[in-house]
């Protein structure tokens, strides 16, 4: 289980949390939406321990990340899989080296067992094959399956997902889309997926969260918040801006 | 004014504490036995074997003209058979560390704070925390132990090179005694004055690897923070290489007594 408990984060003059408040039970499959630079990625950030709220808590399965060295963050780190934004593939790595490096870095399995392992996760985001390749070979999707695969294939019980179609044309975002759906339930993790692009939304999760203004402002199911009648939900779920709305 | 006078030594006092962290972290990592892997020897490959040829251009044409100009100023005074004297001692405890460690922190500098600056603004380095690394174990640590064992090698041969390149000058193109400058070489270079090159050159490894990383895992955001942070890397190894010299030449001297 995910809980963080009044979550402050300024940068210098700039608050982007305020008090966030956040509960997301073990298997859920939770989308943040939120206007661009509303803090959706910072959040993410909290959640796994890359940064530290000014004030609040992150608790993770009970456990509670704040003030945690780096150190000690690294076995609940273990916990997560997480698919950044860029993908953020190591440029100087083939992808089976990208793909099998938290397994190596482990030093529990052989190089015949990391490269089969290397070759199922891959297999299963639809890549076979690609090994050898490097990240700069690849075309964004292609880098985003990498990504994924390299979160999915030591099988954390959490996987977070920073903006996981931006920057794909609408056939591969809904390839991914699905994928993660699948991953989701096939593997029965806790996923929590942040973006703006609401038909993603949709698809992926079985709870939205709309952070606005450094907090929660709306919680539901997809169909309660496509069909929500506040003012601030509406406007961003039908992506109207102020200037559409003033007559 | 005040106000912004105040943020700016808050600002340099919190960077100097966090780069004293970095510092303990990445010294502490040097004593762990995991860090003796695949990776400390590529870099030893990049930085040490790589960085070779510029070391040995510097060395050899420094000695060069430190034969040539001692020479024309001793060759007045008649002790023309001194010279060689001169250049190995000032190649063994001054010019060979200081010059190697300032080519070392252009060449081998500059692109550790590239790389890990630029691992840094694409998020690679995040990824590594969420895989549970430790980047400095991993990424910092093997850099850092490359650059302290290859500058006294680098130093040695810089030495090495610009006394043989002294001694052919003076020799060959000069016409000083081969036989008495050699002499006069071996009586006044002792072994104290090799120790001080080899340990400061150590020193300034130690330096450069920790300045140019951390200011490349500390470097602002976007290509112009990458810039910024390789050329701040470089002029502070720099600085920092010159300003200790003479500290570490103060010391040392009284420690192994090459003064005597």
């Amino acid at each position: 289980m995910i809980e963080t408990r009044q979550l402050h984060k300024r940068f210098g003059e700039q608050v982007v949390l305020s008090g966030l408040d956040l509960r997301i039970e073990t298997g859920e499959c939770v989308v943040i939406i939120g206007r661009s630079g509303g803090g959706k990625s910072i959040l993410l950030k909290h959640l796994i321990g890359l940064m530290q709220p000014d004030h609040g808590d992150v608790l993770i399965d009970g456990e509670c990340l704040t003030g945690l060295s780096e150190r000690q963050l690294l076995p609940i780190r273990r916990k997560f899989g997480m698919l950044f934004q860029s993908a953020a593939l190591f440029d100087s790595m083939t992808v089976a080296q990208n793909v099998g490096f938290a397994l190596e870095r482990s030093r529990q399995w052989t190089a015949k067992e990391i490269a089969l392992k290397v070759a199922e996760a891959l297999e299963r985001v639809e890549l076979p094959g690609i090994e050898q390749k490097r990240p700069s070979e690849l075309s964004g999707g292609m880098r985003k399956r990498v990504g994924l695969a390299r979160a999915i294939i030591y099988r954390p019980s959490i996987i977070l997902y920073d903006e996981p179609t931006t920057g794909l044309d609408p056939i591969m975002a809904d390839s991914i889309d699905h994928m993660i759906v699948r991953i989701c339930q096939a593997l029965n993790v806790t996923s929590v997926a942040v973006t703006h692009d609401m038909r993603s939304a949709g698809c992926i999760g079985q709870r939205i969260l709309m952070l606005h203004e450094g907090r929660i402002y709306a919680s539901g199911a997809p169909k309660e918040m496509f069909e929500s009648n506040d003012p601030v939900v509406r406007q961003f779920v039908q992506g109207t801006s102020e200037q559409e709305k003033t007559p | 004014m005040i106000r912004r006078w105040q943020q700016g030594i808050l600002d340099s006092l919190e960077g100097l504490g966090r780069f004293a962290l970095f510092a303990r972290d990445t010294l502490g990592g040097l004593f762990r036995p995991h860090t003796l892997n695949r990776e400390l020897i590529y870099q030893l490959f990049f930085l040490g074997v790589k960085s070779q040829m510029v070391v040995l251009v510097t060395g050899a044409f420094t000695g060069m003209v430190l034969a040539a100009q001692t020479y024309f100023q001793f060759h007045k005074v008649r002790m023309d058979t001194a010279t060689l004297a001169v250049v190995s001692v000032s190649m063994c405890s001054e010019l060979g560390p200081v010059l190697t460690g300032l080519m070392v922190a252009g060449r081998v500098g500059a692109a550790l704070a590239a790389e890990l600056g630029t691992m840094r603004v694409t998020e690679q380095i995040d990824a590594l925390r969420t895989l549970a690394t430790h980047p400095v174990d991993y990424l910092v640590v093997p850099r850092v132990m490359a650059v302290i064992l290859a500058m006294p090698l680098l130093t040695a041969e810089s030495i090495t090179v610009g006394i043989g390149a002294g001694y052919g000058i003076a020799v060959g193109f000069l016409g000083v005694e081969p036989g008495y400058i050699w002499h006069n070489m071996v009586t006044y270079t002792s072994t104290d004055h090799v120790y001080t090159g080899l340990i400061k050159a150590s020193i300034y490894g130690a330096m450069i690897g920790l300045i140019c990383c951390y200011k490349g895992m500390y470097c602002p955001d976007g290509a112009e923070g990458v810039g910024r942070a390789t050329t701040a890397a470089v002029v502070y190894a720099s600085i920092t290489i010159l300003v200790s010299n003479l500290f570490l030449t103060l010391f040392l001297n009284r420690v192994l007594g090459t003064h005597d």
